[in-house]
């Protein structure tokens, strides 16, 4: 059962379909943060996580709307979100 | 329009996210009038081409670097921001920007028509890819986005012949009037959600998309990204291009030479004995030969490295890589740049362009040079076949072939240390490291587009590098040629010329690394090439042999005269030594910097002096 509270996308399962809720700032002025927001990921988008690397779980490839981005653990800990279904396929 | 107003060229820049097919469109617009060159003062590239319109419109093309947003987090989308805001000094604002969107993409790419419109400067938006969309149930109802949107926009396929006839169309109606007027700017800079709200509604009234990503990118990704798959089809892909290199262009570097060979004899029947005949032989076709013979090698190597780009692998590879490259202070980028210098290390450091992040990209380019390169191989060999003999090692291995290897790994863990090292000089905890990497569709590569691309590397390669080669080839001839030893000079004529003296005057910096004067002098030549080394070797022993027999008969000569020791030694300094003035105009060239190329001479020979006298130092012990 996967907890419908929000999380932070580096620690949702691989293939469970979320929410993107907000994108932390980690500092004022945090370029990370902002590009992520340019990227689409922004409240309301759907977000998977697709694949994880081979090597110490990092970086993860990341399904945003209809684009894919491979983002380190750092950046995908920046984004909360929260799922919306329990059955991965 | 009157005649006036067609003389007068037409500037247009084509904008867009990395991904939208912008480059593909532009080699088909202008084909092969393109000229390739980096903006003043950085090292991004500038690409710009000319076309003709049907209604006889001449118009100057400007393809500017992909950009995800105006506030710029690379050089590259800096150089895209300043151009669209007209701050770039040197460049003109273009008379119309043509936004290039991926049509399957439309939800990404959007935000930054929204972005550029608000700049109020005259655009119109090319849909690229069409086709594509609507192989996969995208529709997308154009008149309404345009209407929306309220920008002209083209349907444009850019990999089919006439797939931008609209777009030269409009280019013949956009009137002279047109260029350069304002439209009415909508004020202030939006907020990313009020762009996001923008994107929505235009999708919703536009486009009708089915969810998530394409079914067969998603099912190339469960192979290509898993952990074990993966990693096998990477590491088979890289075996596959290896083998391409020494398959396809080790015989066509035979031929380059024997050609090169060929000539130089035709000169020397030509030619009677003298200077003249010297400098034709030994200086221009020698340096021509030596530029030319890389080429193969460059060509298959970017030919796979530009494959792999267009079909939207190589973020993949990437991203398998990441974290082990992390490790080292490098990213995944950095992994093909680096894996290509083991055949040479020029297409390495010109493949590093695929970094985007300038410092991953300037340590890649700063260890590319530790990868053994195939130049290596002559001198290893020479010096391995004379000191280390042929012996069966631990049942199973031959020892020189396990003195090969240890020199391969030595170069891996030397790269792997001074990257390391320079993450740690560098350090700076203020600025994190973003990979935020798109991952594009999966897509065939036109063959156009390879065919462009590769005829832009080669061009690099053979004018701006070549021009520095020759040059520098020529004058170390001449350091070897004069002056000309006196009548009844006992040794070699090398002996004499300015070359030796330099040679003999470094000699006492030499001694300490157990360098002998012989060595000191074919190392001063040896800087245009390391494999030149061998027949700079030939010639100060005053042997009377050509090149291909040099290190046959210079094994005993050498295994008499040099101690193990500094046989070993020479064996470590080849390692480090940036003996290759190729690589060294090339750091030049993709870093448009002298302090880096300067640095990156001082510390690989200071890492060649260092580890020959440790090696040295210890044989000698030992022996």
């Amino acid at each position: 059962m996967i907890r419908r509270v929000p999380m932070l996308l580096s620690e949702l399962p691989r293939r469970v379909a979320a929410c993107v809720e907000s994108v932390l700032d980690v500092r004022a002025d945090d370029g990370i943060g902002r590009r992520l927001r340019e990227l689409g990921f922004v409240a309301g988008e759907p977000v998977r996580v697709v694949s994880i690397g081979p090597f110490g779980g990092d970086p993860f490839v990341i399904e945003v709307g209809n684009t894919r981005f491979a983002l380190r653990r750092s950046e995908a800990a920046r984004i909360r979100v929260r799922a919306t279904a329990t059955a991965p396929p | 329009m009157n005649a006036a107003s067609l003389d007068i060229p037409l500037r247009i820049a084509l904008v867009g996210n990395p991904n939208c097919g912008k480059t593909a469109l532009f080699n088909l617009l202008t084909g092969s009038r393109q000229k390739v060159a980096n903006y003043a003062g950085v090292t991004v590239e500038r690409k710009e081409g000319r076309l003709v319109t049907p209604g006889g419109r001449h118009v100057q093309v400007l393809d500017l670097p992909g950009a995800y947003s105006l506030v710029a987090t690379s050089p590259d989308e800096a150089i895209t921001r300043d151009l669209c805001l007209g701050n770039f000094a040197g460049e003109a604002l273009p008379d119309l920007m043509v936004c290039v969107v991926d049509a399957t993409n439309l939800r990404l790419h959007l935000r930054f028509v929204l972005e550029l419109k608000r700049l109020g400067r005259p655009m119109v938006v090319a849909l690229n890819m069409v086709d594509v969309a609507r192989r996969r149930g995208i529709v997308i109802d154009r008149a309404a986005l345009e209407s929306e949107l309220g920008v002209p926009l083209i349907e444009t396929v850019a990999v089919r012949r006439h797939g931008a006839a609209d777009l030269l169309a409009r280019l013949d109606a956009v009137a002279p009037s047109d260029a350069g007027a304002v439209v009415a700017t909508e004020a202030g800079a939006a907020s990313d959600e009020s762009l996001h709200a923008e994107v929505r509604a235009l999708m919703q009234a536009a486009v009708s998309m089915p969810r998530g990503t394409h079914a067969m990118d998603d099912r190339i990704d469960r192979v290509v990204l898993h952990p074990v798959l993966g990693l096998a089809i990477l590491s088979a892909l890289m075996f596959l291009m290896f083998q391409a290199v020494f398959a396809w262009a080790a015989p066509r570097m035979v031929g380059i030479e024997a050609g090169i060979g060929a000539l130089g004899s035709l000169f020397s029947t030509w030619l009677p004995e003298g200077i003249l005949r010297s400098l034709l032989v030994d200086g221009l076709v020698a340096g021509v030969g030596s530029v030319l013979v890389f080429l193969p090698q460059i060509l298959i190597l970017f030919l796979f490295i530009l494959a792999l780009e267009e079909s939207g692998y190589l973020p993949r590879a990437a991203f398998l890589l990441d974290r082990l490259m992390v490790g080292a202070g490098m990213s995944g980028r950095s992994f093909i740049p680096l894996l290509s210098s083991f055949a040479c290390a020029i297409p390495g450091i010109m493949a590093a362009r695929t970094i985007s992040d300038p410092r991953d990209r300037l340590v890649t380019i700063l260890v590319a040079p530790l990868m053994t390169c195939s130049a290596r191989l002559p001198v290893y060999a020479l010096l391995i076949g004379a000191f280390i003999p042929q012996r069966t090692v631990w049942g199973v291995f031959n020892l020189q072939g396990v003195t090969l290897f240890a020199l391969y790994v030595a170069g891996i863990l030397s790269a792997l240390g001074v990257a390391y090292a320079m993450k740690w000089l560098r350090r700076d905890r203020t600025r994190e490291h973003a990979l935020m990497m798109e991952l594009p569709s999966y897509r065939v590569p036109h063959p156009r587009d390879l065919a462009i691309g590769l005829y832009e590397r080669g061009m690099i390669f053979l004018k701006r590098v070549g021009g520095v080669i020759l040059v520098m080839t020529v004058l170390l001839w001449a350091l070897s040629s004069f002056p000309a030893p006196p009548e009844g000079f006992a040794g070699a004529p090398i002996h004499y010329s300015l070359a030796g003296r330099i040679g003999q005057f470094l000699q006492p910096l030499f001694a300490p690394i157990g360098f002998n004067w012989e060595i000191s002098i074919a190392l001063v030549p040896g800087m245009a090439a390391r494999e030149v080394v061998v027949g700079a070797l030939a010639t100060v022993y005053a042997l009377s042999a050509t090149d291909a027999d040099a290190a046959l008969q210079l094994a005993p000569v050498i295994a008499a005269q040099w101690s193990m020791a500094t046989a070993f030694s020479l064996l470590a300094w080849f390692v480090f030594a940036p003996q290759c003035l190729s690589t060294l105009a090339t750091i030049k060239r993709e870093t448009n910097s002298w302090r880096v190329t300067l640095g990156a001479t001082a510390y690989l020979f200071a890492l060649a002096y260092l580890a020959s006298f440790i090696t040295y130092r210890i044989a000698l012990a030992l022996a």
